[in-house]
C-alpha cells in the first residue's frame, strides 16, 4: 500500500525537470533527453547496479550514486557529466577490455556491441592495465547460439531475462570474484540444458558478442532487446 | 521468569560454590582448546577424583592472555595458571591449598590485566559458557527481565541512544539510531540478525564472546527484538566456528527452556526466537545486504543501499543487523544505565572496545579497554611490546578494510574519527602488530589477494580493479614494475574506492594508501632499486642476478 | 533427466539421504533453506557432487544453476571428494605475518599439491582458509578437525609424514 506518486523538481545538468517520486534519475534523465551511459540496465529488466557506469553526482553527497537505481527526490541537483564521472566511466570500460579477451576485429558482434560502443563513446583508444587474458572456452553445444565467454562482462542480463521474463532460470553465475563464469544449469553445456526454452531471449539482451546466434554470424543483424517493454506491457495489460 | 525467580537461581549456583568453594576452571575457548586444555581439563577431573578432594572442575570461556595458555583459573583466590600440561595435574591438584608452582603462576598484576576494562568480557573466563545459570549468577538476563516488565520499547531505544554505543562490526553507526529506526518502520513482520561472519582475518573477539559467553549475545538480540517489535532473530556464524555455533546450540536450547525464548517471554505479550544459520566461508557476507541475501538463501551478493535494511531487509522487512559485539554490550548498558556506559571513552566514542591483539608482539590474546586508550599503551603495555628484539613498525587494524598505523602515530587516542585519520578504521577489532621483518608492500599485496578473492564479482571496478590493482603489486614485489605502474595503482585506489557497490570495494584499497602514505619510499626502492629492506619479497633476488 | 514438479524421492537407499531430507523438512522445503542443506550434504557426504545437487535443487525448487551457483559462491563446499586427511593452512593476517606463507610452500611442496588440491593417491587434501580465528596461536593449522597452533617447519613435516600411507 504505497502512497500515490508525487512530483518532484529536481535540476539534471543544469536542467530543470519534474519526475514522479516512483521514477529514478535514469528514467527522468532519459525522458528529458539527457542521456546516461549505462551496461548492465535494460528497460523491463530488474536494476543490479552493477556496472557503474551511469554513477553521478549529487549535489551535497559526497558518494556518487547510480542513476539506474536512485530515486529521485524533491531539489535533488544531478550532475551526470564531470571529469571526474567521465574518467571513471573509461576505467570501467578498460577495466571490462583487460579483463577478458575482446578482440573486436574478429568478434561477431563487432561494431554491433554496447561495449565497443561505449568506448567509442568514451574516447577509449588503448587500455593502460594489463590484459588479463584468460583461458576460456566457447560453448557451440546449443543447436541455436553459441556462449563465448571471452565476450562476457558478466552484466547479467542474460540471467536476468531468462529468470524473469522467460521464466525458466537456465542462467546463473558460477564462482565469484574475476572468476566468475556464465553457466547453464549445473555448468554442462548449453545444448544439454534441461531448462533452456530456446526462446533466444538471452541472446537478443546480450549486449556483447558474448551470446550468439549462430545462423546470424556475419550477418551484421543487431541485437533487439525491446520486446522487453512490449512483453512487460502486455503481461500488465493481463493484470 | 521473573527477577525474583533469577534471583533463586542465582543463590542456588551460590550456595554450591559455597558448599565447594575449590575450583579449577580451565580454559576451554578456541586458543586454548587447539592446546589441548580439553585434556587437561579430564586429567584435573582424574586427579580430583582419584585424590577425593573437595574441588569442582569446570570448563570457561576466554581468559585473554591467550599467548601464555592453556590457562587454568583457580577459585577462591583467583591464582591463574599459564602454560598448563596435563602433566601438571598431579601437582595443581596437591597444592590447591598452597601457593601455586611457580613456573605456573601467571600473575594478574601486570599491565595486560590491570590496564583492561571488562563490559563484553566480564563474563569471559569466570563462567561456564554452556551454563545458564551461572550466566544468571552473574546477573545475567536481569536487564531481559527488567525492560520486559518495566520498560516500554522507546524507552530502551532511549537507554540504547544515551549510551552512545556505536556499531562495533566497524563502520561505527549509531546503535540506537538505528533501533529507532527499524522501531518506527512499520511491518507486518521484522527482524533481528547478529552478524557473527566474523572475517577480518585477524580478528577473533566475535568468535570468543560466543565462545565464551553466548548468552549475553542471545540477551541483547532478544532485547533489540522487543525494543524494534521482531519475533524472529537470527544468528548468521561462520562455519570456520564450530565451537562458538554448539555452545549457542546449546545456550539457546537453554533459554528456550527457562523461557527466554518463546512465546509469551515473562508473560509479556511478546515472543522472539533465534535460529543459527551457517555462513559458507565468504567474506563479503559481512556487509549487511549480502549477508541478507545468504541468509535468503542465495549468492552472497550485496545489493545497492537505499533502501537500507533497517526499511527493507530480510524477505523485504524492516531488519536490525548488529554484530556480536554491540550485541553483547546490550545487557549491561541496560543493567547499569546507559549513563554510565557513556561515561566511558571519548567524546565521540562511548564504551569499551574488544581488540584481538595479535602479530609480533609478546602478549597476544584478547583484550577490552575503554575507547580513546592510546595504541602505544595497548601495544606497549598491555602486548608487553615487540618481542625477539626487533623493532615496531607498524599496527594493522581494521582487517582488509583498514589500514597500517606508523610509529609517529602511536600516541593517538583508538577511537572511530581519530582511526579514521590516520587513514585505517576501527574495524571489528583486529590489532596486528608488524614489526621490521613485514614489508609494507607485501603486506599490501597480501591483503589485495584477499579482496580479490572475496570479491563477490558484481560491480566492475571491485571484480576487475581488484584483480589489476593485485597484479600491480604483484609487479612490485617480483621486482618487474615501472614507475607508471605505481600511478595506474593509485589512480585504481581513487577509481575502485569511488565507484564500488559495496564497502568490500569502496575500503579495498584502504591498506595500499595507508602503507603508501606512511611507507612510500618502500615503494620506491622496490620499484626502482628492486629491494625489499624487509627480505621478504622476491624483487631482491632479481637484484642479486642482475649485479 | 526429466524434468518434474513432483518432489524427487530419495537418490538412494543411503540413510544419510533421510538426514538431508529431515533439514528440508525443518525448513519446510522451502527456497531458503539451500545453503542450510548444503551444509548437511557435505557434512555427511564430505563434499558436493552433481547428484547431489540436483536433488536438493529438486526437492526446494531452486533452479539448477542457481544451486550450483550458490555451491560455487562459498568456498567452505567442496565439489570434489577430499582426501582421507586434510590438512588447512591458515592465511588470515597474524598467521599470514608469521609465516603461513612459507608453511604452505612447504606443504605444497611435500604433498606435490597446490592449495585446494588433492593427492593423486586421495590421500590428503591441502587446503587454505581466511582466518580460523586462533591468531593467538599463530601460524595455525587444523589437521583433520583438530586445530594446532604455533606450527613450524618440522612439525608440519612430521605430521604430513605420519599421514603417509
Amino acid at each position: 500500500m504505497n502512497p500515490a506518486p508525487a512530483v518532484k523538481t529536481l535540476a539534471i545538468d543544469g536542467i530543470d525537470v519534474s519526475a514522479s517520486s516512483d521514477q529514478t534519475i535514469l528514467d527522468a534523465a532519459r525522458e528529458n533527453g539527457i542521456s546516461i551511459p549505462t551496461l548492465c540496465h535494460l528497460d523491463g529488466l530488474t536494476e543490479v547496479g552493477a556496472c557503474r557506469m551511469c554513477l553521478v553526482e549529487l549535489k551535497g553527497s559526497t558518494r556518487l550514486q547510480p542513476a539506474c537505481v536512485t530515486l529521485v527526490e524533491e531539489g535533488m541537483e544531478v550532475t551526470t557529466r564531470t571529469p571526474r564521472l567521465e574518467k571513471y566511466r573509461r576505467m570501467v570500460l578498460e577495466l571490462l577490455f583487460a579483463e577478458r579477451n575482446h578482440v573486436c576485429s574478429v568478434c561477431v558482434a563487432n561494431n554491433m556491441c554496447e561495449l565497443q560502443d561505449q568506448a567509442k563513446a568514451h574516447g577509449v583508444t588503448h587500455v593502460r592495465f594489463p590484459y588479463r587474458s584468460p583461458e576460456l572456452p566457447v560453448d557451440v553445444s546449443h543447436e541455436r547460439f553459441a556462449l563465448d565467454h571471452n565476450r562476457c562482462i558478466l552484466c547479467t542480463r542474460c540471467v536476468r531475462v531468462c529468470n524473469e521474463i522467460e521464466g525458466a532460470h537456465t542462467w546463473d553465475l558460477l564462482g565469484r570474484g574475476v572468476n566468475s563464469l556464465l553457466i547453464s544449469d549445473l555448468h554442462q553445456p548449453w545444448g544439454e540444458s534441461d531448462t533452456c526454452t530456446s526462446c533466444g531471449k538471452c541472446v537478443q539482451v546480450c549486449p556483447t558478442g558474448a551470446l550468439f546466434d549462430k545462423s546470424k554470424v556475419g550477418g551484421k543483424v543487431r541485437k533487439n532487446p525491446d520486446f522487453l517493454s512490449y512483453l512487460n506491457e502486455m503481461r500488465e495489460g493481463l493484470r | 521468569m521473573t527477577l525474583d525467580e533469577l534471583e533463586q537461581i542465582a543463590n542456588e549456583v551460590q550456595a554450591a560454590k559455597e558448599k565447594s568453594p575449590r575450583a579449577l576452571n580451565v580454559c576451554v575457548a578456541a586458543g586454548c582448546l587447539s592446546l589441548h586444555s580439553d585434556a587437561i581439563k579430564s586429567a584435573l577431573e582424574k586427579e580430583v577424583q582419584r585424590t577425593g578432594v573437595n574441588c569442582r572442575v569446570a570448563g570457561t570461556g576466554c581468559m585473554g592472555l591467550c599467548s601464555l595458555g592453556p590457562l587454568v583459573n583457580r577459585e577462591p583466590d583467583g591464582q591463574l595458571l599459564k602454560n598448563v600440561a596435563e602433566a601438571d595435574a598431579a601437582e595443581i591438584v596437591e597444592k590447591l591449598e598452597s601457593v601455586p608452582p611457580e613456573r605456573l603462576l601467571c600473575s594478574r598484576e601486570q599491565p595486560f590485566f590491570q590496564r583492561q576494562t571488562a563490559v563484553v568480557l566480564e563474563n569471559s573466563g569466570r563462567i561456564n559458557p554452556e551454563k545458564i545459570e551461572e550466566y544468571i549468577a552473574a546477573e545475567g538476563y536481569q536487564a531481559l527481565v527488567r525492560a520486559l516488565t518495566e520498560m516500554a520499547p522507546a524507552q530502551i531505544v532511549q537507554e540504547v541512544s544515551k549510551s552512545g554505543l556505536r556499531g562495533r562490526g566497524g563502520a561505527g553507526y549509531p546503535t540506537g539510531l538505528k533501533w529507532g529506526t527499524v522501531a518506527k518502520t512499520i511491518g507486518t513482520t521484522k527482524y533481528v540478525i547478529c552478524n557473527a561472519d566474523e572475517g577480518d582475518p585477524g580478528a577473533f573477539m566475535d568468535r570468543s564472546v560466543l565462545e565464551s559467553d553466548p548468552h549475553r549475545v542471545l540477551e541483547g538480540m532478544i532485547v533489540a527484538g522487543y525494543a524494534v517489535g521482531a519475533s524472529q532473530g537470527y544468528i548468521y556464524v561462520r562455519a570456520e566456528y564450530p565451537l562458538a555455533i554448539k555452545r549457542l546450540q546449546a545456550a539457546i536450547r537453554d533459554a528456550r527452556r527457562l523461557g527466554f525464548l518463546g512465546s509469551q517471554i515473562c508473560n509479556a505479550k511478546f515472543s522472539f526466537d533465534i535460529e543459527i544459520r551457517i555462513g559458507g566461508g565468504a567474506f563479503v557476507c559481512g556487509e549487511e545486504t549480502a549477508l541478507i541475501a545468504s541468509i535468503e538463501g542465495r549468492r552472497g551478493t550485496p545489493r545497492p543501499r537505499p533502501p537500507f535494511p533497517a526499511q527493507s531487509g530480510l524477505w523485504q522487512m524492516p531488519t536490525l543487523i548488529n554484530n556480536v559485539e554491540s550485541f553483547a554490550n546490550i545487557p549491561t548498558i541496560l543493567r547499569r544505565g546507559g549513563e554510565w556506559y557513556a561515561s566511558l571513552g571519548t567524546k565521540k566514542s562511548k564504551g569499551t572496545k574488544v581488540f584481538a591483539l595479535c602479530g609480533k608482539v609478546r602478549n597476544v590474546g584478547l583484550i577490552e579497554v575503554p575507547m580513546g586508550t592510546p595504541l602505544r599503551q595497548i601495544i606497549f603495555e598491555i602486548g608487553g611490546g615487540i618481542p625477539d628484539g626487533h623493532r615496531f613498525k607498524a599496527v594493522q587494524t581494521g582487517g582488509p578494510s583498514g589500514g597500517c598505523i606508523p610509529e609517529q602515530s602511536l600516541d593517538l587516542p583508538v577511537d572511530y574519527e581519530s582511526l579514521k585519520e590516520v587513514g585505517s578504521i576501527m574495524g571489528s577489532g583486529g590489532m596486528i602488530v608488524m614489526d621490521d621483518s613485514a614489508c609494507m608492500v607485501n603486506v599490501a599485496r597480501y591483503f589485495m589477494e584477499f579482496c580479490m578473492s572475496e570479491s563477490c564479482g558484481k560491480c566492475i571496478p571491485c571484480r576487475a580493479g581488484t584483480a589489476q590493482m593485485f597484479e600491480l603489486l604483484t609487479r612490485m614485489t617480483s621486482g618487474t614494475a615501472t614507475p607508471q605502474d605505481l600511478e595506474l595503482l593509485e589512480d585504481l585506489c581513487d577509481m575502485v574506492s569511488s565507484t564500488s557497490l559495496c564497502g568490500l570495494g569502496q575500503s579495498a584499497p584502504n591498506p595500499v594508501l595507508s602503507t603508501l602514505r606512511y611507507f612510500r619510499e618502500e615503494y620506491t626502492e622496490h620499484i626502482v632499486d628492486k629491494h625489499c629492506r624487509a627480505g621478504v619479497c622476491e624483487c631482491n633476488h632479481l637484484a642479486e642476478v642482475s649485479a | 533427466m526429466p524434468i518434474t514438479s513432483k518432489r524427487p524421492s530419495l537418490p538412494s537407499s543411503d540413510k544419510r539421504w533421510r538426514i538431508v531430507a529431515g533439514t528440508m523438512r525443518r525448513h519446510g522445503f522451502a527456497r531458503e533453506a539451500l545453503i542450510e542443506t548444503l551444509h548437511t550434504v557435505q557434512e555427511y557426504f564430505g563434499y558436493l557432487d552433481k547428484p547431489s545437487l540436483r536433488f536438493v535443487a529438486a526437492s526446494l525448487r531452486v533452479p539448477l544453476s542457481q544451486a550450483y551457483g550458490v555451491a560455487t559462491f562459498y568456498h567452505y563446499f567442496t565439489l570434489k571428494p577430499p582426501g582421507k586427511h586434510t590438512c588447512l593452512v591458515c592465511l588470515g593476517t597474524a598467521c599470514y605475518i608469521k609465516g603461513a606463507g612459507q608453511l604452505l610452500a612447504t606443504a605444497e611442496a611435500s604433498l606435490n599439491v597446490k592449495a585446494g588440491e588433492t593427492t593423486l593417491d586421495g590421500n590428503v587434501s591441502l587446503v587454505t582458509a581466511r582466518c580460523i580465528g586462533s591468531c593467538s596461536m599463530a601460524p595455525a593449522f587444523i589437521f583433520d578437525g583438530e586445530t594446532a597452533g604455533n606450527v613450524n617447519e618440522n612439525a608440519l613435516r612430521s605430521k604430513l609424514a605420519g599421514w603417509k600411507n
